[in-house]
């Protein structure tokens, strides 16, 4: 298919109906609006359902409802929309449906403003609602990459039946870039897709086991049976950590002197960054989680070659995916910090400026 | 030998764990007949509520899902509108439903969502130990408002199915009482009309049941209906507020 030029808000809904996404709750905020928007256009269009929630409380909720009955499902918001949308994001996991979440991050905390950041990494990767769980986080840091994620979050939602995140900001929701988007899924595809979660969802196809009794529930009042419960969570998010941990390696090899650490809107700009310091024949690589959970800590320990001296993180919030990057180095290098808050994003020259200081 | 009295097929053979004297079991019972009544239950769906009847999941024969508090019309309208097909309904109580779910209920019936809710009013939280509801009488005692509930510090009791019958929306709101015998009897043709006009899919549907909390009132279950009858009834009255169908608006 051609490319065609996008914000990545557009870009992110347009492959979600692609990817089978009929059932769409949200409630408008800066700077996603563009998504809510596209659709409410789109979704009439292709049969599927549109509707404006009373709160992010509600639509997350809504999500729960429609997830329970085995569909594919989003919603959408941006950083203080997701603080409320915590409680049902627990539930959902807690009760094991798939769905997806987008969070276009701004400013924060509280209102904040409505400028690009990437302040809530702890909220997304280290819980955000109550109770022992994970959400699987994708973090996009191109609009292309936006786009695709939204059929990999739906297929890992399904995979696993459990909560996924895309964790962009405002830069990618607002930005234009080419995108070229894979080809719808097909009717029978969808139709598929929805028998497989027949033999747990409330309300089955038409072809399903009709006479049953399926509970959609995160109760379990028996602390044993809870106990259980969540033991198999966590047998279920260990498969996770093993089989879908993602990172990009970026003129990564034995002769780095410098190791980076970026994820997202960041990654780019410290990509930059590198390429310039490249051009002077010094040897930097870089190591992008594409997972922020589950986490690369196994990628970034091996990219800590023979000559690194450093490993430098650079984020747009005060230090969040540090703590987790320190984890990956355990104390065998020194790591450096350096990151711009407000909705302030970080120029290639500063990030330079930073790396050539180390050498 | 003819069967005349059997356990409804909407209702699991669990039984129920309400307290001695409690009205959740009739409740219960007016939704599961009602449901057998109108050959729905291969095609209903239940969304239970965070309190007395958080285990109603494990009552109703058919599928549920067990929302957050206060979240179940949301949770509903996700069922709803991923299954058109589907029939669904809530079962909430007062703290439920007219505290932390305000907003959900009133944009649910806003949209004329098409679900059922069925709404336990019995003036107290029962399932945290009897803490005030929004639905508490003035100068009722509870563990929250020991000094009985000061209308001029904490305001008046919410009567939602007044507030639902502000909106343009809604097809049915009716609120009906399970005090007696006679009232239960007109309890049970409400809910039978509500599942009627959630099987043709008219639109929102809610009806009110004024109950009682013997536990957590203090009062024996005997005495706890009349106490209700003296004190809930004149200030919730029983009545029809919308019946779109009968031409009541």
């Amino acid at each position: 298919m051609a490319k065609v030029l996008m914000k990545g808000n557009e870009a992110v809904a347009e492959a979600a109906i692609r990817s089978g996404c009929r059932l769409y709750f949200a409630y408008p905020i800066t700077p996603q609006s563009e998504l809510i928007e596209y659709m409410a256009k789109m979704m009439p269009k292709v049969g599927g359902t549109f509707l404006q929630a009373e709160s992010e409380v509600s639509a997350i909720n809504m999500v729960y409802g429609a997830a329970g009955a085995g569909k594919r499902v989003m919603t959408s918001s941006s950083s203080p929309g997701i603080s409320l949308k915590a409680e049902g994001i627990s539930y959902i996991a807690g009760a094991e449906l798939p769905a997806v979440i987008v969070n276009v991050q701004r400013g924060g905390p509280g209102l904040g403003d409505i400028q690009p950041a990437q302040g809530d990494y702890f909220q997304a990767t280290k819980g955000g609602g109550h109770g022992d769980y994970r959400q699987i986080v994708l973090a996009p840091s191109s609009v292309q990459e936006f786009a695709d994620m939204a059929s990999e979050a739906f297929d890992l939602a399904d995979k696993y039946r459990n909560p996924v995140m895309i964790l962009a900001d405002g830069m990618l929701g607002q930005m234009m870039e080419p995108v070229e988007f894979k080809e719808a899924r097909s009717q029978a595809e969808l139709d598929e897709l929805g028998k497989q979660h027949n033999d747990w969802c409330i309300c089955p196809n038409e072809d399903g086991d009709k006479k049953h009794h399926h509970e959609i529930n995160s109760l379990e009042i028996d602390p044993a049976v809870l106990e259980a419960h969540v033991n198999a969570l966590y047998k279920k998010y260990a498969v996770i950590e093993k089989d879908e941990t993602r990172w990009e390696e970026f003129n990564i090899s034995d002769d780095n002197e410098i190791l980076c650490v970026a994820w997202g809107t960041a990654s780019r700009i410290v990509k930059s960054a590198i390429n310039e310091i490249k051009a002077e024949g010094k040897s930097i690589g870089m190591i992008r989680p594409i997972t922020c959970w589950p986490f690369p800590y196994e990628a970034i320990a091996k990219a800590i070659g023979p000559k690194v001296k450093k490993v430098y993180v650079f984020e747009l919030n005060t230090g969040q995916m540090l703590d987790d990057v320190k984890i990956a180095v355990n104390g065998k290098v020194p790591v450096d910090f350096w990151g711009k808050v407000g909705g302030i994003v970080f120029t290639p020259a500063e990030i330079q400026e930073k790396l050539e200081a180390c050498f | 030998m003819e069967i005349i009295a059997t356990r409804p097929q909407s209702l699991t053979s669990t039984p129920f764990t309400y307290c001695p004297g409690c009205l959740h079991g009739v409740a219960h019972r007016l939704i599961a007949e009602s449901i057998d009544e109108f050959g729905l239950v291969n095609q209903m769906t239940g969304v239970a509520p965070v309190g007395c009847s958080v285990f109603a999941y494990k009552f109703f024969n058919f599928d549920m899902a067990q929302a957050a508090h206060g979240r179940a019309p949301a949770v509903a309208t996700g069922i709803k509108r991923a299954r058109p097909d589907m029939h669904v309904f809530t079962y909430q109580g007062d703290g439920d439903l007219a505290a932390i779910g305000t907003a959900e209920i009133v944009h649910a019936a806003n949209r004329g969502e098409r679900i059922s809710v069925f709404f336990v009013n019995n003036a107290i939280y029962g399932m945290t130990g009897g803490q005030m509801a929004p639905t508490t009488l003035p100068d009722m005692k509870t563990t929250t408002s020991p000094y009985g509930r000061k209308v001029d510090d904490i305001g008046y009791p919410i009567r939602v199915s007044e507030l639902l019958a502000t909106l343009i929306a809604p097809y049915y709101i009716e609120r009906v009482s399970l005090l007696s015998p006679a009232d239960i009897i007109k309890a049970k043709k409400a809910v039978q009309k509500a599942i009627k006009y959630n099987k043709e899919g008219r639109g929102f549907t809610f009806v009110e049941l004024i109950s009682t909390c013997p536990t957590n009132w203090g009062i024996d279950p005997v005495k706890s209906r009349e106490w209700a009858k003296e004190n809930m009834l004149p200030f919730f009255k029983p009545g029809c507020f919308r019946d779109k169908g009968e031409g009541v608006e």
